[in-house]
């Protein structure tokens, strides 16, 4: 138990996110006040001090810490093959429909470091099309984007991560996608290879290609409404006609400016068809 | 209200004998395992008279409502009374925790919000009772005795003198008194 701590105050919390927009060009105005407030309240709690002053002027002027301090901010909590059902669904109505365009372009916006690219990655291998896709792989924070670039992951949970991946419909062993070494765990090339990993500000920027599948999964649910319908039609303005949109489990394009113009392929599993 | 281990029927058992027409809402944060579907929220429909229903984000609170907070998400509350849900790292090696659901509805509701702490096995919700309670809201225990697993509660009372410690039936007698 730690409690005897000083709480951050809304007032204060707006003031950081200004000080982000001004030193950093970082928007989280729109982020959901009571999440976004629980970050910044554990990083400074992690910081010690306790003195708003110093912890405002270190966030404003050093880079070095306000990175870290994104990395603190950002939620970079991801595994391999998560809600095995999802994945069984791209896996038998995704994969197929896919497989019969000449080169597939996928986008995961917000992917962390990367462990669900990875996973999509061994499934159109698996779907033989794996050749002729380009996985895009982007996130908000960099340092995450570094991790993911270097496809090194800790051995420690590759176990539930097989598991994961079995319960998707995998057939294959799923240690023969990898090489493990003193506790890290190495992804084969033939997969990497065809993934580009970068950094890009759902918030400012824009749209950077046209894709079949768009990934987004457990990042709305940190922004405020209206944050998400912008979101949401940079995804519309990204994904070719009969692309599929697929979200997180919790998040949906109800009572969004999507509605009428996407059907879901399976309600449960937020994975939605654009239809024209 | 929150719990864990054994918690299922002390919740059914509290609710069951709830006033019809219950107008305060009620979220439950308990722990479940996201790979099995739960049927919580069909045993509470039939059971009680809420309208009982798994959390959407950015709902808003109704009266009248039981709301369950979806397994392997936190749920927090924000200024204009909504759900949001989070997935970052687990609290007490659970998601949702009760400490953060506790501690973020605390900030909003402050001296009114009730907190319920049930059967379970871990220390999860200890902190945030403690937290709510000192913003003035009223902590409720589950009498270690009752719950089919005490562990929960019992750790809960090392850090907090609580306002009650009660069982399944007073804890229904208790909150249908609060209301006319």
């Amino acid at each position: 138990m730690q409690e005897a701590r000083i709480l951050i105050s809304d007032e204060q919390v707006e003031i950081l996110q200004q000080d982000f927009l001004e030193f950093h060009g970082y928007d989280f105005t729109q982020y959901s006040m009571a999440s976004f407030k629980r970050r910044i309240q554990r990083l400074f709690s992690m910081n010690k001090g306790g003195n708003f002053k110093e912890f405002r002027k270190t966030l404003q002027h050093d880079d070095g810490y306000f990175f870290q301090a994104l990395t603190e901010i950002s939620v970079n909590v991801t595994e391999m093959f998560r809600d095995a059902a999802f994945y069984r669904t791209i896996r038998e109505k995704v994969i197929p429909v896919l497989a019969t365009y000449p080169h597939i372009r996928v986008w995961h916006a917000g992917c962390a470091t990367g462990e669900e690219v990875y996973s999509l990655a061994i499934m159109l291998h698996e779907g033989g099309i794996l050749h002729k896709s380009l996985l895009y792989g982007t996130d908000i924070n960099p340092i995450a984007i570094e991790k993911a670039r270097m496809g090194i992951f800790s051995v420690g949970p590759m176990q539930q991560y097989s598991k994961n991946y079995h319960d998707s419909g995998g057939m294959q062993d799923f240690s023969s996608y990898y090489t493990a070494n003193y506790g890290i765990v190495k992804f084969n090339t033939d997969l990497s290879q065809k993934i580009i990993f970068s950094t890009h500000n759902l918030v400012s920027d824009f749209s950077f290609n046209s894709f079949q599948l768009i990934f987004c999964r457990n990042v709305l649910i940190y922004f405020e409404k209206n944050l998400q319908a912008k979101v949401l039609r940079l995804f519309d303005s990204s994904l070719e006609p009969l692309g599929f949109l697929a979200l997180g489990s919790k998040e949906s394009i109800r009572f969004s400016p999507l509605e009428s113009s996407y059907q879901a392929i399976l309600e449960r599993e937020k994975i939605w068809r654009k239809l024209k | 209200m929150g719990g864990s281990a054994g918690s299922l029927q002390a919740i059914l058992k509290i609710l069951e004998y709830i006033k019809p027409g219950y107008p305060i809402p009620i979220l439950l944060v308990i722990h479940r395992n996201p790979a099995f579907p739960s049927p919580l929220e069909e045993l509470l429909l039939s059971r009680t008279k809420f309208i009982a229903k798994e959390i959407e984000e950015k709902e808003k609170i109704e009266p009248g409502h039981i709301y369950i907070c979806p397994a392997d998400y936190h749920v927090l509350i924000e200024k204009d009374r909504s759900f949001s849900l989070d997935d970052s790292e687990k609290v007490n090696f659970s998601r949702p925790s009760i400490d953060v659901a506790l501690k973020s509805a605390s900030d909003i509701f402050k001296e009114n919000l009730l907190s319920i702490l049930l059967s379970g096995a871990n220390a999860d919700g200890a902190e945030g009772l403690l937290y709510a309670n000192k913003n003035g809201g009223i902590a409720i225990i589950q009498n270690p005795e009752e719950a089919l697993v005490p562990f929960m509660p019992q750790e809960a009372l090392k850090g907090l003198k609580a306002d009650h410690v009660l069982d399944t039936n007073q804890i229904t007698g208790f909150l249908n008194s609060l209301v006319v």
